[in-house]
C-alpha cells in the first residue's frame, strides 16, 4: 500500500493542471471551439436519474452538448460514500472527469484524499457565501443543498392528542416515548446528519441527550427506507416521528399515487441539519477544460432549475426559481444546524463509535 | 497434473496431458483473472500492519465477529430443524403441489435479499420487526431450500428396505430413523449445514434491511468501513478474516462429510409413494409448513405492490412502464429497461457460466486431487466480501491493456463468477458417478481415450448443464453483489432498480418497487420450475434434478 505515493502523484497532477488552467483562463470563446467533439464523464451518485432523453436533467445536459459540442457521459458510482471510496482508490487515474454529489459530511475526506483539482468557476459568483465558504480553496463547487429534519405524521399525532415537538430537546419528553424512529448514523446519510444535528445543538451534551433518547424508547433502523416506509406511522408503522428531509412533504404531494392537495406530514424546522452537495473536477482528468465547462454548467440557471424535482434538493443558484409545490410545502430553514466539514471528518468515526456504545448499551 | 483420480483408475483409458491442460486453463484462468487478481491486488494495496492492528484493537470488531458467528450458528441450527421435515416429505412422498413447492423454495433462495428482507418486515408482527428473530426468520426462509434439496436428494435414494427391515425387527419408526436413516443422512446434513452457515455468515441484504445498531455482520461492516468511512485497510482486514473463517469451515465440513460417509447402494431412481394413513397428516404438516413460510413473503410482495393511499389500487402496475409521472415530472428510473437489461445480462452470464462450468466439471473430474483445489477455488467468490471484489476490479482493470472497468461485460462476468459453482455442483456428481468400467469398455472396443471419454461423459453432461444453466440465470437475475459496486452508465439491473425505487419518497415508488420484485420473483420461479421439469423429464427424476451427492445449487448475491 502506497498512499503517500498516490497522494504525491495526485498533488503533482493537480499542480500541473492548475498551472495549465492559469495559462488559458482568459480566452473563453476560443476554448469552446476547441472542445467540440470531446466527451466528459460525469461521475455521480445513484440518486441521479438514469439516462433518458425525456428526463429534464439529461435534457439539460443535452442542451449543454448543443451549446459547447462537449458530449456528457453519466456514470453512476453508487451511494455517496461508495462513490467517494472509489474516487479515493482511483485518485490520479479517475473513472471520469467531473464528480457531482459529494456532500459536506464527506467533503473533508474528499479534499484530504486530493481527488479534486481546484477550480474557481466564474459561474459561481452568484452563489451565496454560506455555501462557498465551505470550500475556501475552491477544491469543489457547491451545486445544491437540502436539510435533514424531523418529520411528523399529522393525523397520528392528532389521534394521540399530541402537539408536534418543536425542538430536538422536546424529543426526550416522556409524552413522545416510543414515538420516534431514526436511522443508524453508521449506515445511513440522514442518520449521520441527525446525529450531527444533535452534536451541533448540544455540544458535549450530545452523549447525555442520546442516552435520554434511548431511555425514551427511540427506535433505530439501518436505512432511511426502513425508517420511512416501515416504521413511520404515515406508511403503516407505529412511529409518528421520523428523521427524513425538509423536502419530504412536497414530494409526498408530487408523487402521491392519487392526487392529494396537501401533505399529511410536517417538518420540525428547528431540528434541520444542512447538507450541501458539491461538484469538482477530478484530479488526473485528461479533459480539464471540458470538465471545468461542465462545472460552470452545473451551477448555471439552466441546470439548477431542474434540480428540485429530479434530485429532491434545492439549487444554490438564487436565480433558479422553485416549483410552486416546493414554495408552498417545503421547509427551508433560515438558520439550519451545521458543523464545520473538517470537524466532521476528524470526529466522524469516533462519534459514531461512541454513539453506538450509548444506544446499544 | 493428472492425479490419482479416475484417469489413473483404468489403465489404457488415461487422457492425454494436453487435453487435461486444455480443459483446465479456461476456468482456472477466469478465476485467476477476475477473482484472485483483483482481490489480491486490493489486499496488497490496503492491507498493512497498521490496518490489521487497528482492526483488532477496535471493540466494534469483536462485537461484529461475535454477532456474525452466533447469528450464523443460530440460523443454521434453526434452518436445519425447520428443513428436515419438509425434506422428508418431498423426498419420500409424492403429493399434489410437490414440484411447485420445490420451485418456490429454490426461487426464494435466489431472490434479492433486500427485497425479501422487506417482505419479511411486512409479514412479521411489528413487535418482532427489529428483533433478532426477524433476522433469524429471514435466514430460515431463505435457506430452507438448501436443506430440503441437499438432504432430500440423498434421502429420496436411501433404500426403503433398510427401514422396513428395522421395522420388521421391531424397531419403532423413531428408533429406525435414529439408528438407520440419520447416520446415512449425516454427510448430506453436514453439507447442507455448511452451505447455510456460509450464506448466513456472509449475510448482507437481510442485515441491511432488518438489522439495527450493534447487529452488523462482517460483510456489512466491510461495506461500511470501505464506503462510509473510506477505511479500505480495515475493510480488507475484515474481508480476509471472513474468508479465513469460511475456508476453515469448508475444510472441516469436507472432513466431516468424508468421515461420516457410509458406503451404501443408493437407489438409482427414487420411489415416492403417496402417503398413507397417519403419514398423510405428517406430510401435510411438513410440506404445508414449508409452503406457508416461503409463500407468505411472496404474497406480501404482491400485497405491498397493490397498497395505495387509501386501500388497494393497481396504479403501481399500470404506471410501471411510464418514466413520466406527471407532465414535466420524470421518474429517473427505468424499470422496464432494467428488466430488459437484467434479462440480457443473465443470458450472457449464463452463457459464460455454462461454458466455463462444463470445462470445469471435466477438469475437476479428470484432475483428481488437484481437481479438488479447483473445485474449492471456484467456491471462494461466494465467501468473499462483494465490496472487496468490486473495488478490486476497479483498481485492477484500470489501465491498458486491461482497462476494463467501464466495460459492459464486466457485469455478466461478475455474475458468472457467483453462478459458476452452481453449474459445477449440478454436473460434477453425475460425471463422478459414471462407471469407469464404461469407459474401459469403450476403450477395449478400440476407441482412443478421448473418444471413449467423449462418448461416455458428454451425453451424461447435457442434462446437468441444462439444470446449471437455469440456476445460473436465476442467480444472475437476483445478483446484488460485487457488480453493484462497479460504476455503470445507465446499465442498472433489476435488483439495483428495485433498491433505488425503495430509496425514494413517494408511496407509488414503494409500490412499484414491490411490483418489480414480484416480477423478479415470478421470473425466477418460472425458470426454476422449467429447469425442474426439464431435469425430471430428461432423465426420469431426481430431487435436485441432478446430483445425488449434493444439491447445493445456490448463490445469493450478498
Amino acid at each position: 500500500m502506497t498512499p503517500r505515493a498516490r497522494m504525491l502523484a495526485a498533488a503533482v497532477a493537480a499542480a500541473l493542471t492548475v498551472a495549465a488552467c492559469g495559462d488559458d483562463g482568459a480566452d473563453t470563446d476560443e476554448r469552446g471551439d476547441d472542445l467540440s467533439g470531446t466527451t466528459v464523464t460525469l461521475v455521480t451518485y445513484d440518486s441521479f436519474p438514469t439516462p433518458d432523453p425525456e428526463n429534464p436533467l439529461h435534457a439539460a445536459l443535452a442542451a449543454f452538448t448543443d451549446e459547447t459540442g462537449i458530449e456528457v457521459e453519466v456514470l453512476i458510482a453508487g451511494d455517496t460514500g461508495t462513490m467517494l471510496a472509489k474516487a479515493e482508490l482511483t485518485a490520479g487515474n479517475p473513472e471520469g472527469d467531473v464528480m457531482y454529489g459529494i456532500d459536506n459530511t464527506f467533503l473533508s475526506r474528499a479534499i484530504d484524499a486530493e481527488i479534486f483539482e481546484p477550480y474557481a468557476s466564474p459561474a459561481a459568483v452568484d452563489i451565496p457565501d454560506r455555501f462557498t465558504d465551505l470550500v475556501p480553496n475552491d477544491e469543489a463547487t457547491p451545486v445544491d443543498f437540502g436539510d435533514v429534519c424531523l418529520n411528523y405524521d399529522v393525523a397520528a399525532l392528532e389521534a394521540a392528542a399530541l402537539q408536534p415537538p418543536e425542538s430536538l430537546a422536546d424529543l426526550t419528553d416522556p409524552i413522545y416515548a416510543d414515538r420516534l424512529v431514526v436511522q443508524n448514523p453508521a449506515t445511513s446519510s440522514p442518520g449521520l446528519a441527525f446525529l450531527l444535528a444533535t452534536i451541533a445543538e448540544f455540544g458535549d451534551g450530545w452523549e447525555q441527550y442520546w442516552a435520554d433518547l434511548a431511555a425514551n424508547g427511540v427506535e433505530i433502523v439501518d436505512s432511511w427506507t426502513t425508517a420511512y416506509y416501515d416504521s413511520f406511522s404515515w406508511s403503516g408503522g407505529d412511529r409518528p416521528l421520523v428523521v427524513s428531509y425538509g423536502s419530504s412533504p412536497p414530494l409526498e404531494v408530487l408523487y402521491a399515487d392519487e392526487p392529494i392537495d396537501a401533505p399529511s406530514t410536517g417538518v420540525v424546522t428547528d431540528t434541520c441539519f444542512r447538507q450541501v452537495e458539491f461538484a469538482g473536477v477530478l484530479a488526473g482528468t485528461e479533459q480539464p477544460e471540458a470538465a471545468r465547462r461542465l462545472i460552470d454548467f452545473l451551477v448555471s440557471e439552466q441546470f439548477q432549475v431542474e434540480v428540485p424535482l429530479n434530485l429532491f434538493v434545492f439549487p444554490v443558484n438564487p436565480a433558479a426559481e422553485l416549483d410552486p409545490v416546493f414554495v408552498e410545502y417545503a421547509t427551508i430553514p433560515e438558520s439550519p444546524l451545521s458543523l464545520d466539514p473538517s470537524e466532521i471528518a476528524a470526529n466522524r468515526e469516533a462519534w459514531i463509535e461512541r454513539w453506538t456504545e450509548i444506544v446499544a448499551g | 497434473m493428472a492425479g490419482p483420480g479416475e484417469t489413473a483408475l483404468a489403465p489404457g483409458t488415461a487422457l492425454p496431458r494436453w487435453f487435461v491442460v486444455a480443459v483446465t486453463v479456461a476456468p482456472l484462468g477466469f478465476l485467476a483473472v477476475f477473482y484472485a487478481w483483483p482481490f489480491a491486488n486490493l489486499l496488497g494495496r490496503a492491507l498493512d500492519a497498521e490496518a490489521i492492528g487497528d482492526t483488532f484493537g477496535r471493540r466494534s470488531t469483536w462485537r461484529v465477529l461475535w454477532f456474525t458467528t452466533w447469528q450464523a450458528v443460530a440460523s443454521t441450527v434453526l434452518t436445519m430443524v425447520a428443513g428436515l421435515g419438509p425434506a422428508w416429505a418431498v423426498s419420500r412422498f409424492s403429493f399434489p403441489g410437490r414440484r411447485a413447492l420445490l420451485g418456490v423454495l429454490t426461487a426464494v433462495f435466489v431472490l434479492p435479499t433486500v427485497v425479501v428482507g422487506a417482505a419479511i418486515v411486512a409479514v412479521l408482527p411489528e413487535s418482532l420487526d427489529r428483533s433478532v428473530w426477524a433476522i433469524l426468520g429471514a435466514h430460515v426462509v431463505f435457506n430452507l431450500a438448501v436443506v430440503v434439496r441437499t438432504v432430500g436428494a440423498v434421502w429420496e435414494r436411501l433404500p426403503v428396505d433398510l427401514e422396513h427391515a428395522a421395522a420388521t425387527l421391531g424397531a419403532s419408526p423413531t428408533r429406525a430413523f435414529r439408528l438407520i436413516t440419520l447416520p446415512l443422512l449425516r454427510p448430506s446434513i453436514a453439507a447442507a449445514a455448511a452451505i447455510v452457515f456460509l450464506f448466513t455468515f456472509t449475510s448482507y441484504g437481510v442485515i441491511r434491511v432488518l438489522g439495527t445498531t450493534g447487529r452488523a455482520t462482517i460483510e456489512v461492516e466491510v461495506w461500511r468501513r470501505a464506503t462510509q468511512l473510506g477505511d479500505i485497510g480495515g475493510a480488507a482486514t475484515l474481508a480476509l478474516i471472513q474468508l479465513l473463517v469460511l475456508g476453515a469451515l469448508v475444510l472441516v465440513s469436507s472432513r466431516v462429510q468424508r468421515s461420516a460417509a457410509r458406503v451404501i447402494e443408493l437407489d438409482a431412481r427414487p420411489r415416492r409413494p403417496s402417503p398413507l394413513g397417519r403419514q398423510r397428516w405428517w406430510v401435510a404438516l411438513a410440506a404445508g409448513g414449508a409452503a406457508t413460510v416461503v409463500v407468505m413473503p411472496l404474497v406480501a410482495l404482491v400485497e405491498r405492490s397493490l397498497r395505495g393511499e387509501d386501500g388497494y389500487s393497481l396504479e403501481a402496475w399500470r404506471t410501471l412502464g411510464d418514466t413520466e409521472i406527471r407532465p414535466g415530472l420524470s421518474l429517473g428510473i427505468d424499470p422496464l429497461g432494467a428488466l430488459w437489461r437484467s434479462i440480457t445480462t443473465a443470458m450472457w452470464a449464463t452463457a459464460i457460466a455454462v461454458a466455463l462450468g462444463a470445462l470445469a466439471i471435466v477438469a475437476i473430474s479428470v484432475l483428481g486431487r488437484s481437481g479438488k483445489v479447483l473445485d474449492a477455488g471456484l467456491m471462494l467468490p461466494l465467501g468473499t466480501s462483494a465490496v472487496t471484489i468490486g473495488f478490486g476490479m476497479l483498481i485492477t482493470f484500470d489501465r491498458p491493456p486491461v482497462d476494463w472497468r467501464a466495460e459492459w461485460w464486466l457485469v455478466p462476468v461478475g455474475h458468472a463468477l457467483v453462478a459458476l459453482p452452481f453449474v459445477v455442483r449440478a454436473g460434477l456428481g453425475v460425471v463422478r458417478s459414471l462407471d469407469p468400467d464404461l469407459r474401459a469398455a469403450a476403450a477395449t472396443l478400440g476407441a482412443p481415450p478421448i473418444r471413449a471419454w467423449a462418448t461416455t461423459v458428454l451425453p451424461a453432461l447435457r442434462r446437468p448443464l441444462a439444470v446449471g444453466a437455469g440456476l445460473a440465470a436465476a442467480v444472475s437475475l437476483g445478483e446484488f453483489g460485487a457488480t453493484s459496486f462497479l460504476s455503470r452508465s445507465g446499465a442498472e439491473t433489476l435488483p439495483i432498480a428495485i433498491e433505488r425505487l425503495l430509496g425514494r419518497t413517494g408511496r407509488l415508488f414503494q409500490a412499484q418497487a414491490f411490483a418489480l420484485a414480484a416480477i423478479l420473483a415470478a421470473a425466477t420461479i418460472a425458470i426454476v420450475l422449467v429447469v425442474d421439469l426439464a431435469g425430471e423429464s430428461l432423465a426420469g427424476d431426481g430431487l435436485a434434478g441432478e446430483d445425488p451427492a449434493r444439491g447445493d445449487e445456490r448463490a445469493r448475491g450478498h
